[in-house]
């Protein structure tokens, strides 16, 4: 399972000198394997990504785990989308009272987008999930929900005997305890155990954490104590808020390390990186 | 174990910020957690017990109606909520196994989460003043 990080960045894009190092394209991953393209959400990085030729079964798979605009601006600028020659699953969580595809059509349809969804060249499949188990090649997925503003879910992707949890937007620490301490009540959970690696909300400091709680993310310091309960092995923290600069990245890390001795590998999100399970 | 949904989790964390008295159950009745305002009234602390089986729970206290006569547990709203999945509200008498009586009132909820998926019901008790 090769892993690659096409944006690693929370809420809106950024551009510039200072945030280069680490990124500025918001939420977008790929998986790659021998018989499975996948993309994980379609922030602004999703604009870049592009996949091996010829490609597998000509499919491309996009997870999707909510709707809000920095995890789906991507979308209609995904290539793929344009080539009648491919087939493109779109997975992502089912709402009561709005089928998918008009979630997706809010912002592909004009006014805000050109092109409606109808429209798109591709063989387009759409498919809402729940708290659902699936199969995409040798893939075995797990989405289940997660503490986040509106239906959210995080993945738990495995290989083999490799697990790779995705969970870029999540506040387990949501409440006046904080993250309570039994397992079975920690959202999010039973994504993570004991994760191969594991790619968490950590956008926030922990003092800055204090005026925004309930807003749907995490402290860099909750994510650890996530990635500690759930015996992650190696923890990669994402989501970089859009006001930190890579100096402040930085130091925020270092800061973080001399706070929490880490029995596991724990690492900031970077994007063009790729990691391979 | 599988951990809770998390219209569970959120349920749970919202009770730990009131100062009413909140039960939270399963589906089966069992009391999967209750706050520090009710620990008063089953005399127990949720860091003792933890999760009670409703067998256990539900004999903690005698419900009584306003004659001073037991009142069957299909009368209870929590009971009423886990069978019908509808929100119940009653006035009522409680005896301690200790003896003390009091007049409460419980006001209980099913918590139907996505995918209009029963997961468990939620009961208040508020002081209500006797008759």
């Amino acid at each position: 399972m090769k892993i690659k990080f096409w944006g690693v960045r929370g809420s809106i894009p950024t551009s510039g000198a200072d945030t280069n190092k680490y990124g500025g394209n918001t939420s977008c991953l790929t998986l790659t394997g021998a018989d499975y393209n996948l993309v994980l959400d379609g922030g602004s990085g999703m604009q870049n990504v592009s996949f091996a030729d010829p490609m597998i079964d000509n499919r491309i798979d996009i997870l999707l785990t909510h709707y809000h605009l920095d995890h789906l601006q991507g979308l209609g600028f995904f290539k793929s989308l344009f080539n009648p020659n491919l087939e493109i699953h779109i997975w992502g969580p089912a709402a009561d009272y709005d089928e998918l595809h008009f979630r997706l059509n809010r912002y592909l349809s004009p006014p805000l987008f050109p092109v409606l969804l109808r429209d798109l060249p591709c063989k387009l499949h759409l498919h809402a999930i729940n708290n659902s188990q699936f199969s995409i090649g040798a893939l075995d997925i797990h989405a289940r929900y997660v503490i986040h503003p509106g239906p959210t879910v995080g993945y738990r992707i495995k290989e083999g005997n490799k697990v790779f949890t995705y969970i870029p937007d999540h506040e387990p620490a949501l409440g006046p305890e904080g993250m309570l301490k039994s397992s079975n009540w920690i959202s999010g959970f039973d994504l993570a155990d004991q994760a191969d690696l594991l790619y968490h909300d950590g956008q926030y400091t922990a003092h800055e954490y204090l005026t925004r709680i309930g807003w749907g993310h995490s402290s860099m310091a909750d994510a650890v104590l996530f990635a500690r309960a759930s015996q992650a092995k190696h923890l990669i923290l994402a989501h970089h808020d859009p006001g930190h600069t890579d100096e402040q990245l930085d130091e925020i890390y270092a800061q973080l390390m001399d706070d929490h001795l880490c029995e596991f590998v724990c690492e900031l999100a970077r994007e063009g990186i790729t990691i391979e399970l | 174990m599988p951990g809770y949904d998390i219209e569970i989790i959120l349920n749970r964390q919202l009770a730990e910020c009131l100062s009413i008295p909140v039960f939270i159950t399963d589906t089966f009745g069992n009391l999967i957690f209750y706050n520090e305002p009710a620990e008063d009234i089953l005399g127990k602390r949720f860091e003792d017990t933890g999760e009670m089986p409703v067998e256990v729970w539900a004999n903690i206290f005698k419900p009584l109606d306003e004659q001073g006569i037991s009142l069957s547990p299909d009368e209870l709203p929590l009971v009423k909520t886990l069978k019908e999945l509808l929100p119940n509200h009653k006035s009522f008498w409680i005896e301690s196994l200790a003896g003390a009586s009091k007049r409460i009132s419980v006001t209980s909820y099913p918590i139907i989460g996505r995918e209009k998926k029963f997961l468990g019901a939620v009961a208040i008790f508020w002081k209500a003043d006797p008759v």
